[in-house]
């Protein structure tokens, strides 16, 4: 870390004059020695653009500062010169800090926050932002009972985010394109009424369910080594108005085909023992074997996670959709109640025609082919980093990966500060003289040194999260030794099996 | 799948370490990699060709005559061929013959039109004989309040052309059809039954009802050759009844009874096809046809089966040799799947 910047004025002034001798270290070709906030906000003028800093740098602040930093003059400088940072550090802050901090990013970058805390004051930062993820344990239930997420210790957080959360966008954004998928093409090719209420009852619940359920595209330690995994859930990458629209396309196309090849195949057509067989009861068994058989091989190849329940509802759903449509067609159902089981028979002079099978069997490949070549050629020519990681798995299956020694994360130009808090007086000093440690943490992998940036983000240590010790120090007074507070000193690693 | 024992103390509330609460339950990953997707789209196009040339030479083998059959005058219809092998002769040796009607631009299809029928008058119940159900209206009930059996618009407009066919041999023989066995036989057995008789005659079973408005013949009196043809269970209403999807439609008619000259099916020569014109195709702008035709296990001539497996044979082909040719030169060193 190149410098830590320490802001602990006691007048407005003063604030400002260190915020303006961090921004202009960071940024020394920034234009003019004013702060204008329409320069730095975006073109829509309401998100904080991201800017780009040779080196890494450090912000501490404590709550006295800080309260003068939140005031609606100097809150865009603030934000601005904290975004530069690698880590902001807020000190001696009172819980409604916390919570303007956080809100303070929300209103003016366009991300998603996430606030972790253990104690009753932190609260109103849980509440306040995007997700909040409360700690169980030594301070008590507050921050649990208010929070999205809880567990009971800090290095939990990153199997929320890289295993859980990513999997969460993925099953989400798998599950969206699927249903939109199926239903689009449904509306289009429906003829009797008792398919349409059962299509989306019981034909093709159970898979989707399952693809939400139980997808994954790699496992839980693939996930830990390859965090650049989780890029994809911050932008988006994998369902948007681009994607919806290229699905309902696909929709369309797959309804067309849907309808014209049974209506070809059936418009003149007769069954083997020269009997009708272009009757509306039959075009519409037809076509709706047709669609279902079709949405069943898309959720095939959508489905990453072949476990056994997965199959057994696909395969279930396909078998029973014969079974019902059988059974409702059959004689007895249609003795109870004629008029509305008057498709009797339909099923079993349908289905024991050859014809009918090579009609289904053609639109199912003519459906399903687009789709196919679309995504072998996504995965030729522009792999996603899930395939990437997905094929290293694959080759890696017969010999089990090496526990990696040293994850280095390489951000490149994004930036997601870290920003901590804590409420004991004096560490910003503290902090900097890289004196706070009382007892060596626990090396789980040979190699890892400690005061080096490693595991990005996620290897807090000391008292507060999201500390990194500045190289070239020049604070190094001598500071009183401290209380321990209730946060636990932990590092981050490669464990395997939490 | 471990399940810890411990479910006291500190760890009480700890998940289950089975497979299945941690997620870690055996499963299958595949990927779209180029040894699966390229041999398989080869395998696909292989099978749609193999398909596509098997079912064209079934197709092949069947024969079918079409006959637009036009009124003149009156009650004269005249026929003209729609398509013809060569001439107005047809020799259709050693199969099973069909003797089909067809209709043009009839929207059998149309919503508020097939949802007019009473499915359960027409199996035989006697409440719905005597209180038709309300969706065939307006064909419920006469002036006089007598419920119409069978009701509804797709009874009503029943089809009631007849036809004879005549070969003109030496000497004029007429051709005889099975009119029975012309409909499927869940409907003919199943769907459609005529009211239960009690030891009563058929009309009396229908006593108290009255024929639809288009018809000149009471349900009872359908069919005076056959008496076992009569009621709902008349052959030709059931196979009406079993509304056709698309406006072109044809419907079955009879099957050729391969007695005498006709035991190894319709010899070469000249035939007639005496219509008696009843059904008024000019009221809905259509046209009415005589389909002769010969089927397979495929069923009647339709060639589009074997045609689209033909093209869809080579779509494949083609978009896999297109993928080789791509994967060849960009995925094959997999320089593109290195992070």
């Amino acid at each position: 870390m190149n410098e830590v910047f320490l802001i602990s004025g006691n007048t407005p002034d003063q604030v400002r004059q260190e915020l303006k001798t961090a921004w202009m270290t960071m940024k020394p070709d920034t234009e003019g020695t004013v702060f204008l906030p329409e320069r730095i906000l975006g073109k829509k003028g309401s998100a904080v653009k991201d800017e780009v800093v040779n080196g890494e740098y450090g912000l501490v602040i404590n709550g006295n500062s800080l309260a003068y930093a939140l005031e609606e003059s100097m809150e865009l400088e603030f934000l601005w010169t904290a975004c530069m940072c690698q880590a902001v550090i807020c000190c001696r802050v009172t819980p409604l800090q916390k919570a303007q901090v956080v809100e303070l990013v929300k209103k003016y970058k366009k991300v998603v926050t996430l606030a972790i805390g253990d104690g009753a004051n932190d609260v109103s930062m849980i509440k306040a932002a995007h997700i909040g993820v409360g700690i169980s344990g030594q301070e008590g239930m507050q921050a649990v009972s208010s929070s999205d997420y809880s567990f009971a210790q800090f290095r939990f957080l990153q199997r929320l985010l890289l295993v859980h959360g990513r999997w969460s966008y993925l099953r989400m954004c798998k599950f969206l394109r699927y249903f939109f998928y199926k239903n689009f093409t449904f509306t289009f090719t429906v003829y009797d009424e008792w398919f349409i209420t059962l299509y989306n009852l019981v034909y093709t619940a159970l898979p989707v369910l399952g693809l939400s359920l139980f997808d994954q595209d790699v496992n839980d330690s693939w996930s830990f080594q390859h965090p650049q995994l989780y890029v994809p859930g911050q932008r988006n990458l994998y369902f948007s108005k681009t994607a919806f629209f290229k699905c309902a396309l696909y929709s369309g196309f797959s309804s067309l085909v849907l309808f014209f090849i049974p209506y070809a195949a059936m418009l003149d057509s007769l069954r083997h023992d020269g009997k009708d067989l272009g009757d509306y009861q039959s075009f519409a068994v037809v076509t709706q074997t047709c669609l279902l058989v079709t949405v069943c091989i898309q959720l095939a190849l959508e489905m990453a996670y072949w476990t056994a329940v997965n199959t057994f509802f696909l395969v279930g759903s396909l078998l029973m959709y014969f079974f019902m449509t059988f059974t409702m067609y059959s004689n007895g159902t249609f003795l109870m109640f004629p008029s509305s089981f008057n498709f009797i028979g339909t099923a079993r002079n349908t289905m024991n025609q050859p014809s009918v099978w090579l009609t289904i069997m053609l639109t199912s490949i003519l459906c399903v082919l687009p789709g196919l070549t679309y995504r072998f050629l996504a995965i030729q020519l522009w792999p996603t980093i899930n395939d990437k990681v997905m094929l290293k798995a694959r080759q890696a299956k017969a010999t089990p990966p090496p526990p990696s020694r040293k994850v280095r994360l390489r951000r490149g130009s994004s930036r997601r500060s870290g920003y901590a808090f804590s409420h004991t007086q004096g560490y910003g000093e503290l902090v900097t003289s890289r004196r706070f440690l009382r007892r060596p943490a626990m090396s789980y992998s040979s190699g890892f040194t400690p005061l080096k940036r490693t595991t990005g983000g996620f290897s807090p240590m000391g008292r507060s999260a999201g500390y990194s010790p500045s190289e070239g120090a020049n604070r190094s007074a001598r500071v009183p030794d401290v209380e321990g507070t209730s946060l636990q000193m932990y590092r981050t690693t490669k464990e395997h099996g939490f | 799948m471990g399940k810890e024992p411990a479910k006291s103390g500190p760890l009480a509330r700890r998940p289950d370490n089975s497979a299945f609460m941690q997620q870690r339950l055996p499963a299958w990953s595949p990927m779209l990699t180029a040894s699966t997707v390229l041999p398989f789209m080869y395998c696909m196009a292989a099978l749609c060709l193999f398909l596509g040339v098997s079912l064209l030479v079934t197709v092949q083998g069947t024969q079918e005559m079409k006959v637009l059959v036009i009124i003149l005058f009156g009650d004269v219809a005249i026929l003209t061929a729609v398509r013809l092998p060569c001439s107005a002769s047809v020799f259709l040796p050693g199969v099973m013959l069909f003797f089909y009607y067809g209709l043009q631009n009839f929207h059998q299809n149309l919503r508020k039109y097939m949802d007019s029928r009473d499915d359960a008058q027409m199996v035989g119940r006697t409440d719905s004989l005597k209180n038709p159900s309300t969706y065939c209206e307006p064909y419920i009930r006469d002036e006089k309040g007598l419920p119409i059996a069978p009701c509804g618009a797709v009874a009503n407009s029943m089809f009631n052309d007849s036809f004879i066919l005549q070969y003109l041999g030496s000497p004029t023989e007429t051709v005889s059809l099975y009119r029975k066995g012309i409909a499927w036989y869940t409907d003919e057995n199943v769907k459609f039954r005529n009211p239960p008789l009690n030891n009563q005659t058929l009309d009396q079973a229908f006593e108290g009802t009255i024929k639809p408005p288009y018809w000149k013949n009471p349900v009872y009196k359908l069919d005076p050759s056959d008496p076992n043809n009569n009621g709902f269970i008349n052959e030709d209403l059931i196979v009406w009844m079993r509304e056709a999807a698309f406006p072109n439609f044809k419907k079955l008619y009879g099957i050729l009874k391969r007695t005498g000259r006709f035991a190894d099916g319709l010899p070469a020569g000249n035939y007639n096809v005496i219509v008696s014109y009843n059904f008024p195709a000019q009221h809905f702008r259509g046209r009415k046809l005589v389909v002769l035709s010969t089927v397979t296990w495929l069923g009647g001539q339709n060639h589009f089966l074997p045609i689209a497996y033909l093209v869809t044979s080579g779509l494949v082909f083609l978009l896999a040799a297109a993928l080789t040719t791509i994967w060849w030169k960009f995925g094959r060193n997999a320089k593109n799947l290195e992070e």
